[in-house]
C-alpha cells in the first residue's frame, strides 16, 4: 500500500456487473435523465446476475479492481426465474471466501435495481465509490509484485534462458482437447 | 550402445507423498529403471548439489519435481533443475497448485514463525529466538535459506512444461507420463498429463448424481453414516467432483469420502474454488438471506474445502495483509 499511498492521484476502480433486464437499463435511464454519478466504474452487462461467475469477481479484484458492484433484478423479477437467487448465494459465500483472504466485504456489493430505478443507480454507485475512497486501494497486483521482488534477487545468479531451444517445440503434439 | 535418456526427481516444500508414489510404481519401477538413467533423486540415491551443477545444460531429459516453493534454496534448486532439464514437469499438486503447504497463504511469515518458535504448546523458547538467515559468528558465517512470505506453485517460479496433478500422481499417470516422454511424442507446452474432463464423468456413482441437485444442509463425514452408493453431493457431503478434473479413478470417492479436489480444476476453469462455490450456491433450496447463511453456517472453513490444494494457483493467491 505505501507505494500506491505516494500516487496521490488514486481513484477508486469499481467494476460493475449489470444485467440487462434491469440494471443496465436502470444505469442507462440514469445516463438519459442526465444524473450525476462518480466516473469510477466501469460497467460489464449481463443478461442475468446468474451469469456472474465468482471468478469474474475474483478476476477484477486480482487484475487491479478495487471493489465489484453486481446489479440484478428484484427477487422474483429475474427474467429467467431464479438467476438473482443464485447471485445471492454465490455472494454470501463469496463474501465468507473474500473475508478469510483479507478482502473487507463492503469490496463487493450486490444490489437490486430495477429498470426504472435510474436514481438507485446514482446513490449506490456515488455510496460505494466514497466507502471504498474511505478504505484506500486494494492494489493486488502491487502486492503480488512485492512478493515477486524475492524471485528477481536469484535471476541473476541462476540464468534460466538457455541459449539452445531444447525445450519441447509442442510441434510434435498428438491432438489437443 | 546409445545413452539412456536421463530422469531426474526432486522435491521441495512437500510430504514425501510424491516420492513414496514412485516407488508405487512397484514392478513398472524396473520398466523405468531399464528404460532411463536417474541421475539425481535425492530421496533415494546419493546425489549432490555439485553433482547436478557440473552437469551439462538441458542435458537432463525431463525434471520431476514435487512440492511448493517457499525457501529460496527451493528457488535455487528450481532453477538450477530447469536449466539442466529439457522438460519440467510439476509433479503432484503442490508443485502444481501449491498443494496442502499452500494453506500457510492464509497466513503471515510472521504469524508462522512466531507460532512454530514461540506460541506451539511443545515450544519452550524463553530467549525468543528465532531461525536467522545469515548469522555471524566471529569469523564464521552460517547462513540458512530465506523463508519467502508466500507458497508459490513452481510454475511461478520457473517455466514448466508439463503438470502431473494428484496427491500425489497416480502410478498409472505416472507410468503413462514416462512412456510419454521416450515415445517423443509430446503434447503441447503447458498440458496436464490427466483428462481434461471433470472427475464426476469418471465417478461410479454418476448415475446417482441428480440433474436437478438441491441442497437444505451440508454435512461432513464425519457426521453421517454416508451412503456407499449414491452420490456424496446429493448427500449433502461437499464433494469437489463437478470441479475437479478426472484422472485419479475416482480414489477418494471408492472410499466413500468425498473429492477433495488434489487433480486441479480443467483446462476451462481458472480458479477451482470459485467454481465448485458457483456450482454449489446453483444448488441451494434458501433463497433469503438469513436461511441462505443458516446453510453455508454448515460450510465450517470455505477457503481450506474449497482450495484445500489451490490456494496458491488461485486468483487471490494470499490473504492481504501488511507484513508485521
Ligand atoms: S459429485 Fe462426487 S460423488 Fe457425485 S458424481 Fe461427482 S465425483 Fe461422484
Ligand atoms: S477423488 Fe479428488 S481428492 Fe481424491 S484422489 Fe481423486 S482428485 Fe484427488
Ligand atoms: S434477468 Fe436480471 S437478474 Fe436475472
Amino acid at each position: 500500500m505505501p507505494e500506491e499511498n505516494i500516487n496521490k492521484k488514486w481513484e477508486p476502480k469499481i467494476i460493475a456487473f449489470f444485467c440487462n433486464w434491469c440494471t443496465y437499463t436502470a444505469a442507462d435511464l440514469a445516463g438519459v435523465s442526465r444524473l450525476k454519478y462518480a466516473p469510477n466504474v466501469k460497467v460489464i452487462r449481463l443478461m442475468c446476475s446468474g451469469r456472474v461467475d465468482p471468478q469474474f469477481i475474483l478476476q477484477s479484484l486480482a487484475s487491479g479492481a478495487d471493489g465489484v458492484l453486481i446489479g440484478g433484478c428484484h427477487p422474483g423479477d429475474c427474467h429467467y426465474s431464479e438467476g438473482n437467487y443464485k447471485m445471492l448465494r454465490r455472494f454470501r459465500l463469496l463474501q465468507r471466501v473474500l473475508r478469510s483472504m483479507g478482502v473487507e466485504d463492503e469490496r463487493v456489493r450486490l444490489e437490486w435495481i430495477s429498470a426504472s430505478e435510474g436514481e438507485k443507480v446514482k446513490t449506490v454507485i456515488n455510496e460505494m465509490v466514497d466507502t471504498i475512497r474511505k478504505l484506500g486501494p486494494l492494489g493486488l497486483p502491487g502486492k503480488i509484485s512485492v512478493y515477486d521482488k524475492d524471485l528477481a534477487e536469484l535471476k541473476n545468479e541462476i540464468d534460466t534462458e538457455i541459449e539452445v531451444d531444447i525445450k519441447p517445440s509442442g510441434k510434435e503434439m498428438v491432438e489437443h482437447a | 550402445m546409445p545413452e539412456k535418456p536421463k530422469i531426474a526427481f526432486y522435491w521441495c516444500a512437500s510430504c514425501g507423498g510424491c516420492e513414496e508414489s514412485v516407488v508405487d510404481l512397484a514392478e513398472d519401477i524396473l520398466m523405468v529403471a531399464d528404460a532411463v538413467d536417474i541421475v539425481f533423486w535425492p530421496v533415494a540415491m546419493d546425489f549432490k548439489k555439485t553433482d547436478v551443477e557440473t552437469m551439462e545444460d538441458g542435458s537432463i531429459l525431463a525434471t520431476m519435481l514435487n512440492g511448493a516453493i517457499r525457501t529460496s534454496e527451493q528457488e535455487e534448486m528450481a532453477r538450477l533443475i530447469r536449466r539442466k532439464s529439457k522438460i519440467l514437469i510439476a509433479y503432484g499438486s503442490c508443485a502444481h497448485m501449491g498443494g496442502i503447504p499452500a494453506l500457510a497463504n492464509e497466513f503471515e511469515r510472521s504469524e508462522i514463525l512466531k507460532y512454530a518458535y514461540e506460541d506451539a504448546p511443545s515450544v519452550i523458547n524463553s530467549q525468543h529466538t528465532y531461525p536467522e538467515a545469515v548469522y555471524q559468528d566471529k569469523s564464521r558465517k552460517i547462513t540458512l535459506p530465506v523463508f519467502r512470505n508466500i507458497v508459490r506453485t513452481l510454475d511461478q517460479v520457473v517455466d514448466v512444461d508439463y503438470y502431473l496433478p494428484g496427491c500425489p500422481p497416480t502410478p498409472k499417470l505416472l507410468k503413462q507420463a514416462v512412456l510419454t516422454l521416450l515415445s517423443g511424442k509430446l503434447p503441447p507446452k503447458g498440458t496436464v498429463l490427466a483428462p481434461d474432463s471433470a472427475l464426476c464423468e469418471e465417478c461410479p456413482r454418476k448415475e446417482s448424481k441428480p440433474a436437478d441437485l438441491s441442497f437444505e444442509h451440508f454435512t461432513r463425514p464425519h457426521m453421517i453414516l454416508s451412503d456407499p452408493e449414491k452420490c456424496l453431493l446429493a448427500q449433502g457431503l461437499i464433494c469437489m467432483g463437478p470441479a475437479t478434473r478426472a484422472g485419479c479413478e475416482a480414489l477418494c470417492i471408492n472410499g466413500n469420502m468425498p473429492c477433495s479436489g488434489c487433480f486441479g480444476p480443467t483446462s476451462r476453469v481458472k480458479d477451482q474454488g470459485a467454481k465448485i462455490l458457483s456450482s454449489i450456491c446453483s444448488n441451494i433450496e434458501a433463497k433469503t438471506e438469513i436461511a441462505i447463511d443458516r446453510v453455508l453456517d454448515e460450510i465450517p472453513d470455505p477457503v481450506g474445502t474449497f482450495y484445500r490444494y489451490g490456494l496458491a494457483a488461485s486468483m487471490l493467491r494470499k490473504k492481504i495483509a501488511e507484513e508485521v
